[in-house]
């Protein structure tokens, strides 16, 4: 083993062609990684925040939240369904925000809610207050600032913030119902909604209520008017998510892939070079699995300090790219990185196994 | 009544044939020797006449195709790779003729290395290389990487490498091939010296003749088939 770690450190030229890949390698997979978190976060956070494991459409909207109306009677069906906690109206409107000494406009998502999500404090006391996503940041948007938001230039004013809770890639505001209603009548006079009128319920149940029975049971309540689905599967439902999903992932995938055969091809050609070495210290009693400890240690080793070097680099990618690029490094996504490097590297350096045993001691002395 | 020490080397009628297709190709042909426990054999012969074949299947590196091998009492002819590793590990010193240092390592650690190798007790492992660094004239060059050391010091590291395992037989490739004559010279006395120090067995492999006086006994190979006579 000490081998293994001193040609390293003494010859690290040697394996510096593997570790530039790798490097490089892991700083793609990072921001691969990144991005798919940023966009997944900023197309679902909103929904995934909702206090609520069961979110209640219209049925005719299709898990649309834009196009869901669910009038005041149809929410009273919805309260006297057993396993019903709690049920909250929740509606949003898509539009752009002038924000104060920018010239681009802020796309938010400017949201009406009776339940408050995860991290949102209740709604704020008065209309035209809002909290702002933090991602708005990045639009300069600061906390005290009057947004006039849609063509009609309604103003809003920020009143502090929360994370997480954009939707559809637009900036999050949280506001009152009544701000909501007024907002979207004024950006959209011909989606006015009366009182009592929400896009979508948010619904609390009961303490060990089975979610399958509650949702068919509102559905079955409201004669067939709502469609109820989990909060995770409204998620899923947005449109677009699962094939960006699915896309990067199998991006990632192939990376990890080439990655694995990048440390495979280099550890062949090293075994091949080391033929001779090899054979020498097998002759003076080296196992092949000791020697095969020894490639499987340097190509560890080597994939951990690329990951390092390759976190730095995605770090400083992350730096210099703009701000609404939806670019997000979280910890969970490194450590999966790391252990995926380690794992495709110490996959990738198997291959030598076959060579390494192969090799004939006899071959030190002829 | 006396204690006998078994031969270091027992070889009984070894032979070692190489297929190549239909062909068959005899590289030794009924080979028998005994080196006894603190003698030094030289091996000569033309290219091609066995020798190396026949030091490699003493030490282990090669099985025979017939014939018995016995090693300090152990009888390796039948013995499987993995046994073969461990009984070379335990048993034999080599000293290769292209001298096959790891080019990375200290000459103290091309010695610690084979240590390395069969775990042995670290503290022991490390007197025992600076003593045998010591002894081939090597401290002060302990901590120098082979590339900086001279012809005639990494052919002592090689050597010092040989001992570290405290083997019962030692066997040495070619030694001097690379060498001129005073500097092969100078390292035959250093490889008998510490052979004789440590009432090792030795054989040494050469085609240079001049070399042979350095042995108890020379033996000669030609077309695999070893002549025991004594050349003085």
């Amino acid at each position: 083993m000490k081998l293994a770690l001193l040609e390293l450190r003494r010859r690290p030229w040697r394996f510096a062609p593997a570790v530039v890949a790798l490097v490089l390698l892991t700083g793609l997979l990072l921001t691969l990684g990144g991005l798919l978190d940023g966009l997944y976060n900023g197309f679902t956070g909103a929904l995934r925040a909702q206090p609520g494991a069961l979110l209640t459409y219209a049925t005719d909207a299709k898990l649309s939240m834009v196009r869901s109306r669910i009038d005041a009677a149809t929410t009273a069906q919805v309260e006297r369904v057993p396993g019903v906690e709690q049920v909250g109206g929740l509606g949003t409107v898509l539009l752009g925000a002038t924000v104060p000494g920018q010239t681009t406009e802020a796309s938010v998502a400017l949201f009406g809610y009776q339940l408050a999500p995860h991290g949102v404090p209740a709604p704020p006391e008065k209309t035209g207050q809002v909290y702002a996503d933090t991602s708005l940041r990045a639009y300069g948007v600061t906390e005290g600032q009057t947004l006039l938001l849609g063509p009609k230039r309604y103003p809003v004013s920020v009143v502090g913030w929360v994370s997480d809770t954009d939707f559809l890639l637009q900036g999050g505001l949280w506001g009152t119902v009544d701000t909501w209603r007024e907002v979207l009548g004024s950006a959209r006079p011909d989606q006015v909604l009366a009182h009592g009128t929400y896009q979508v319920l948010t619904i609390s149940t009961a303490a060990g209520a089975n979610l399958a029975r509650v949702a068919a049971a509102i559905d079955a309540a409201t004669g067939g008017k709502t469609r109820t689905v989990t909060r995770s599967f409204a998620v899923d439902s947005l449109p677009g998510i699962a094939q960006q999903r699915s896309t990067f992932n199998a991006i990632i995938d192939t990376t990890f892939f080439v990655a694995a055969l990048v440390v495979a091809l280099f550890f062949i050609l090293l075994t091949i070079e080391r033929v001779g070495m090899y054979a020498v210290f097998k002759a003076v009693g080296a196992s092949s699995g000791q020697l095969f400890g020894h490639v499987v240690l340097q190509a560890v080793v080597i994939a951990v300090v690329s990951f390092v070097v390759g976190a730095l680099l995605a770090v400083a990618v992350s730096r210099v790219i703009p701000p609404q690029v939806p670019l997000q490094l979280s910890a969970g996504r490194a450590r999966e990185v790391a252990a995926g490097l380690v794992i495709m590297s110490t996959l990738g350096s198997a291959v030598s196994l076959r060579r390494v045993v192969r090799i004939d001691p006899a071959t030190a002395i002829s | 009544m006396g204690h006998h020490r078994a031969a270091a080397l027992k070889l009984e009628n070894v032979r070692k044939v190489y297929r190549s297709g239909d062909a068959e190709i005899v590289a030794v042909d009924q080979a028998s020797l005994e080196v006894g426990p603190a003698e030094i054999v030289a091996l000569v012969g033309p290219s091609g006449s066995g020798k190396t074949t026949l030091l490699s299947i003493s030490g282990g590196l090669l099985s025979p195709s017939e014939g018995r091998v016995v090693v300090a009492g152990d009888d390796i002819s039948d013995y499987d790779p993995k046994r073969l590793t461990k009984f070379r590990r335990e048993n034999v010193g080599f000293v290769f003729q292209s001298v096959n240092l790891v080019p990375f390592l200290t000459a103290r650690e091309n010695l610690l290395v084979v240590a390395d190798f069969s775990r042995r007790d670290k503290k022991k492992s490390k007197a025992r290389a600076d003593q045998l660094l010591a002894e081939l004239g090597l401290e002060k060059r302990a901590a120098n990487l082979p590339a900086q050391l001279s012809g005639g010091e990494r052919q002592r590291v090689a050597v010092g490498r040989a001992f570290m395992n405290e083997p019962d037989l030692v066997l040495i490739d070619e030694p001097t091939s690379a060498l001129d004559t005073k500097l092969g010279e100078q390292v035959m006395e250093l490889i008998v010296t510490e052979v004789r120090a440590r009432a090792t067995a030795a054989v040494i492999v050469t085609h240079d003749t001049r070399m042979t006086h350095y042995a108890d006994r020379t033996l000669t190979i030609v077309d695999g088939i070893l002549d025991d006579a004594t050349i003085l």
